[in-house]
């Protein structure tokens, strides 16, 4: 079974972690991953870092200039990750644009992700159709879940529709913004979270964007399953380093 | 063969809307509607009457006879310099501002590199009393400071991005990211013939006004419609999407691109991306791009501003791959002398971008007879800096 799949038999609220392999130094990404682990996070999400990041705030902007900077690359990932699954158990999902991975070869690079451990890509230009007319059969002939995203502006229909195709979790977006953007919660995303909950869909979901602390992790996962943190945390190793990891997921809950 | 964009928003292979899922919900509203509401009798009569009464068409076509004889064929030029705003750029902009206020859009958003298309968008927000907001990069902003008060004057917000190498790939990504976080009340138009689908289609369509003039003008003055060579300069190339657009399936009629080679194709300092970009995916588009190995997109150069974009409209991809266009780069050198040459034998100082479409007689013969039109797609007056500088005028 997918590790994303047992993991989410789990009767928990799932936190999962985003960051930017290659920052704040190149060769940090083993000991983030296996630091995270030991503090109990449930998900890691590592960030291939691309030079032109759409959906992406200044936060993860940042990380990922530097870490291009640093001299990250997809090859260097992957030989930095090679040996990760003798450590490490916890569900690992490569978050990147899709340029990098046309360039490095899609089968190319399911099979590396296969070879290695990872359970399943974050794609966000990677729309939901062209996946399905091209590179479905391939994602799961390598075991990778290919997790979508949706937004309070993606329609009911369509919503189905990536349910259908979807599986793992659904990455729930939480508001109208790049990562990193709000502060708190309000009433909009509330309805949002309970509308979504409502529609009783197959795939469990996941909360992103947004989440920075206790108080956002915790309205977050009221109804869905888990909540993602990207931008604070790498916040936190930006001032804290690798050592500030085991206070700032404990701040969480 | 099939030039034109498909159903699903492709020519060829390229094309197609590679964008998150946070855009989705506008790309698709304006993908249902763009072809539907650019047919509507009144948005027609509206756009015609602006294109005639505010912008000045239609362009002349012109005979430039000097040139003629110099570089032996007959060689006509399309006006667009003589336009509103100084360039081809408000054509499209004028169709895109009517487009947003017939889907009830109220803040306009656009990226600008030079500052032509933000100055283009600027102008015709003030035409439409709407709020418009242009991303620059931090860098351009210096280096196009005329630009950036023109667009003041017209009442934009010109906002700097910050970000990656601060210049008009790094604006786009800005003006996307505030589209993600504007996704109601706000349109994005974007100035070239790239972006997601539809976006290459219907600013192709807004530019074709060039083309259509140029047939009927031709056969006017030649009794044909159409010419034996179009030729545009590229960057993005929104005017030679026009300029190209109603010859597409006219097999007699030879398409010819010019892009900009910068201080030499393979000097590390070149915007030549027919030749030098890969199959990728940039601003939602899969197209050619100039990128690193790993896939990451580099920074062109060109001494024009108008022309460094990494990319290039999925049309143009196509018709480089299929052989359907003919694809040639002048250098920086090679542009800013056929710009003089254009001011001392015609009395015409073009755009530096235009410029290299008139450097296609050092990589061209022609004969003697061939018809050929140039797309003279703005006017210099923005680039004097330049030209001053590299002439020591």
């Amino acid at each position: 079974m997918n590790r994303i799949e047992k993991k989410l038999q789990e009767d928990k609220k799932l936190l999962s972690i985003y960051f930017t392999a290659g920052y704040p130094q190149i060769n940090d990404t083993t000991d983030i991953i296996q630091s995270l682990e030991k503090e109990g996070v449930d998900l890691i999400e590592i960030g291939l870092p691309f030079s032109d990041p759409l959906a992406d705030g200044p936060t993860i902007q940042q990380s990922s200039t530097d870490a291009l900077k640093n001299g990250m690359s997809t090859a260097v990932l992957f030989e930095q990750l090679k040996d990760i699954r003798k450590t490490v158990s916890i569900p690992l999902i490569i978050m990147g644009y899709f340029n990098p991975i046309l360039q490095f070869g899609v089968e190319e690079f399911c099979k590396k992700c296969h070879e290695i451990g990872i359970d399943g890509l974050i794609i966000p230009d990677l729309p939901v159709d062209v996946y399905k007319r091209e590179y479905q059969a391939l994602f799961e002939q390598y075991g990778l879940f290919n997790i979508f995203l949706i937004t309070p502006q993606t329609s009911d229909e369509r919503i189905r529709f990536i349910d259908a195709v979807s599986n793992g979790f659904i990455y729930m977006v939480s508001s109208a913004s790049v990562t990193g953007a709000k502060s708190e919660f309000g009433n909009t995303q509330e309805s949002y979270f309970k509308r979504i909950s409502d529609m009783d869909l197959k795939t469990p979901q996941i909360v992103g964007f947004g989440i920075s602390n206790a108080t956002t992790f915790q309205a977050a996962t009221k109804y869905a399953h888990g909540a993602i943190i990207g931008s604070a945390f790498i916040k936190c190793l930006n001032e804290k380093g690798i050592t500030g990891i085991p206070d700032f997921i404990g701040s969480i809950r | 063969m099939n030039y034109n964009v498909d159903s699903n928003g492709y020519y060829g292979n390229f094309g197609g809307a590679y964008i998150p899922e946070m855009l989705y919900p506008n790309v698709e509203e304006l993908r249902q509607r763009y072809l539907e509401v650019m047919n509507e009798p009144d948005f027609k009569v509206t756009f015609d009457k602006l294109l005639r009464d505010y912008v000045g068409r239609p362009s002349p076509l012109y005979f430039a006879s000097r040139l003629s004889e110099k570089h032996g064929a007959r060689i006509y030029l399309k006006r667009e310099d003589l336009n509103h705003t100084g360039a081809h750029k408000i054509n499209n902009t004028i169709g895109q501002i009517l487009m947003a206020r017939k889907l009830g859009k109220k803040r306009i958003i656009a990226e600008t590199g030079a500052g032509q298309h933000g100055v283009a968008t600027a102008t015709v927000c003030a035409l439409m009393g709407m709020e418009c907001v242009v991303y620059m990069g931090e860098i351009d902003i210096a280096r196009q400071a005329p630009n950036v008060a023109r667009m003041k004057m017209l009442g934009a917000t010109v906002r700097p991005a910050l970000s990656g190498s601060r210049t008009l790939k790094d604006a786009t990504n800005e003006a996307i990211r505030d589209w993600i976080n504007n996704p109601v009340d706000t349109h994005y138009i974007i100035g070239s013939a790239i972006g997601p689908h539809p976006y290459p289609d219907m600013v192709t369509r807004f530019q074709s006004i060039i083309s259509e003039e140029i047939k009927w003008q031709l056969k006017e003055k030649e009794g044909r419609e159409n010419p034996d060579y179009v030729i545009a300069c590229i960057g993005g190339g929104s005017n030679a999407a026009g300029t190209y657009y109603h010859f597409l399936d006219q097999p007699e009629v030879g398409i010819i691109a010019v892009e900009a080679a910068g201080k030499g194709i393979h000097s590390g300092e070149s915007a030549a991306t027919s030749i030098l970009g890969k199959e990728g995916i940039i601003h939602g588009c899969k197209t050619l791009l100039m990128q690193s190995e790993d896939g990451q997109i580099t920074e062109p150069y060109s001494i024009s501003a108008g022309l460094d974009y990494p990319g290039v409209g999925p049309m143009h991809a196509h018709l480089y791959t299929s052989g359907r266009g003919e694809f040639y780069s002048a250098t920086d050198d090679e542009a800013m002398h056929a710009g003089l040459e254009l001011a001392k034998l015609e009395g015409i100082i073009p755009a530096i971008e235009s410029s290299h479409a008139f450097a296609v007689f050092n990589h061209k013969n022609f004969k003697k007879d061939d018809i050929v039109v140039i797309s003279l797609s703005g006017r210099g007056d923005k680039d004097l800096d330049t030209y001053i500088n590299y002439f020591n005028l």
